[in-house]
């Protein structure tokens, strides 16, 4: 049964990028300009430069993707559990958390680049940045929405919080923070895309940039179509992820 | 087994900067190895009573003391039942049961093959790796019970257990508790408003009012020698009950704390 439940979805993914492809194939009859070529030659053209060109920017972008998004998750997950269970650690923290969460963060780019260089640091803080405060108050929400009763056997046992961590609060709080990151990583990879427009030659978005500066719309379309990969990847493993971690829920 | 003493118990809560009373000065005393019954109206306290005895509420005057020691959630081993199973949703049905023996630090291998017995016992053999939504409230009920009978407690608390079952349902669990109490004889309390259970499960029955006090203690004739529940006896104890309720049942509504 879940083996065709899985065929089924796949299934369904295949019509959409098929009816998603004839789309982009009918715009491009249409306009018939350079600037909208047709798939065929984009997919022609990514599969020749992909393992000797792109492949080592899209690495470059995984990496720091991946970096913030363990940072965020290292510092956020427990800050959100503090302040979720703990109301002085809430009173305390919840202003500065409000205060700091409205700021656009991709504004604070120049400063960061000057503060931490323009290099790798810059961008993954950046992508910390935009993934951290998701994290922080999804978890501190998830765990003040734990109806009381749900302690309640824990208590009574005598637990103690390195007891109560692992059995509620934890499991208690995965589904909203996966949620929390799933959407964080959509507005993380555009911002990705921006912080590589400076101080590299590697990462999705300067080739994608590069190909357009040298009117290579081809290779531009390609670099589009690995960066969107990747995304569509990402969430790929995150709903991977939840299905596993959270087989509890209806 | 230890014997549960209540002494001039009093708890309120702050509503508006008021104190509102919802026990005042219970005393109770549940002798080793007996089933304590508690009835009576919503929003008594009978189920304030019992988180009291479960360790949950800490604010309040008296004293409780478990086999001699005051209460300690911690030295002592609490079962708790409340109301709504208390099982961990993201837990299988195996992980809930070994729960309270796990957070209490007793879990060994040797348990698994009890586990495995109370589990037949109670019709869960092929539910062990279902998650509790999987579940029907009744079969969630009978985790629950396996939960408490696997960990062994000194003291065993039951909030309105059988309450959000179907009628049926509700004899057939009620069959279950009492032949697996008959074995472990732990000493416990349980609250209900209804009075066929408490008849029908308590040794002791405790009535309460509106007014959060324990307005009768009664032994009941039933609790020993266990009457069928068409007997005729059985029956006119229950109208006998009903008359004690009755002066209690007016009053304000809500389950209170």
């Amino acid at each position: 049964m879940n083996f065709r439940r899985t065929r089924g979805v796949l299934l369904a993914y295949f019509l959409g990028a098929i009816f998603l492809i004839i789309l982009w194939q009918a715009i491009a009859l249409i306009m018939h300009k350079p600037i909208v070529p047709v798939p065929e030659k984009v997919f022609v053209r990514l599969l020749s430069v992909f393992a000797g060109d792109i492949a080592i920017h899209a690495i470059y972008s995984l990496w720091r993707i991946g970096a913030g998004l363990f940072l965020a998750v290292l510092i956020g997950y427990p800050l959100g559990c503090l302040m979720g269970y703990f109301q002085k650690a809430d009173k305390y923290l919840a202003p500065l958390v409000y205060l700091t969460y409205p700021i656009p963060k991709i504004a604070l780019l120049p400063i960061l680049m000057l503060l931490a260089g323009v290099g790798e640091l810059s961008k993954i803080i950046m992508i910390f940045l935009i993934i951290v405060f998701q994290v922080i108050v999804a978890v501190r929400d998830a765990i003040k929405a734990i109806p009381e009763e749900t302690y309640y056997p824990m208590y009574s046992l005598g637990a103690r919080f390195r007891q109560i961590l692992p059995e509620v609060i934890f499991p208690a709080s995965l589904p909203k923070f996966i949620t929390a990151v799933r959407v964080a990583m959509a507005t993380a990879i555009s911002v990705l895309f921006f912080t590589e427009t400076f101080g590299t030659q590697y990462g999705m978005g300067y080739y994608i940039m590069d190909a357009w500066l040298r009117v290579n719309y081809l290779d531009m379309y390609a670099g589009i179509l690995v960066l969107s990969l990747i995304g569509l990847c990402l969430f790929g493993i995150i709903d991977m992820v939840e299905a596993r971690a959270c087989r509890w829920q209806k | 087994m230890s014997a549960i003493n209540i002494e001039h118990l009093t708890v309120s809560y702050q509503k508006n900067q008021e104190n509102l009373p919802v026990l005042s000065d219970v005393s109770l005393a549940v002798p080793a190895g007996t089933v304590c019954a508690i009835i009576g109206p919503s929003g008594c306290g009978k189920s304030t009573l019992l988180k009291v005895a479960a360790g949950l509420i800490k604010d309040y005057e008296g004293q409780v003391t478990v086999g001699g020691r005051p209460l300690d959630t911690r030295s002592m081993t609490i079962g708790f039942m409340p109301q709504s199973y208390g099982l961990l949703p993201w837990r299988t049905v195996a992980e809930n049961i070994r729960l309270g023996r796990k957070v209490k630090g007793l879990w060994q291998e040797t348990d698994e093959e009890k586990l495995k017995e109370l589990a037949s016992r109670l019709g869960l053999e092929g539910l062990l790796e279902r998650f509790p939504h999987e579940l029907s409230g009744g079969q969630q009920q009978r985790v629950s019970l396996a939960r408490v009978f696997l960990l062994q407690p000194d003291i065993l608390l039951m909030d309105e257990p059988f309450s959000a079952l179907d009628a049926i349902t509700r004899e057939e669990m009620q069959d279950v508790f009492r032949e697996l109490w008959q074995q472990e004889s732990i000493t416990t309390i349980l609250v209900t408003h209804y009075v066929e259970e408490a008849l029908y499960l308590g040794g002791q029955i405790a009535v309460m009012g509106v007014d959060g006090k324990i307005s009768e203690l009664l032994d009941n004739p039933a609790g020993d020698t266990p009457l069928h529940r068409s007997d005729e006896r059985f029956f006119q104890l229950g109208r006998q009950l009903r008359q004690k309720l009755k002066p209690q049942q007016c009053g304000r509504g809500g389950e209170g704390l």
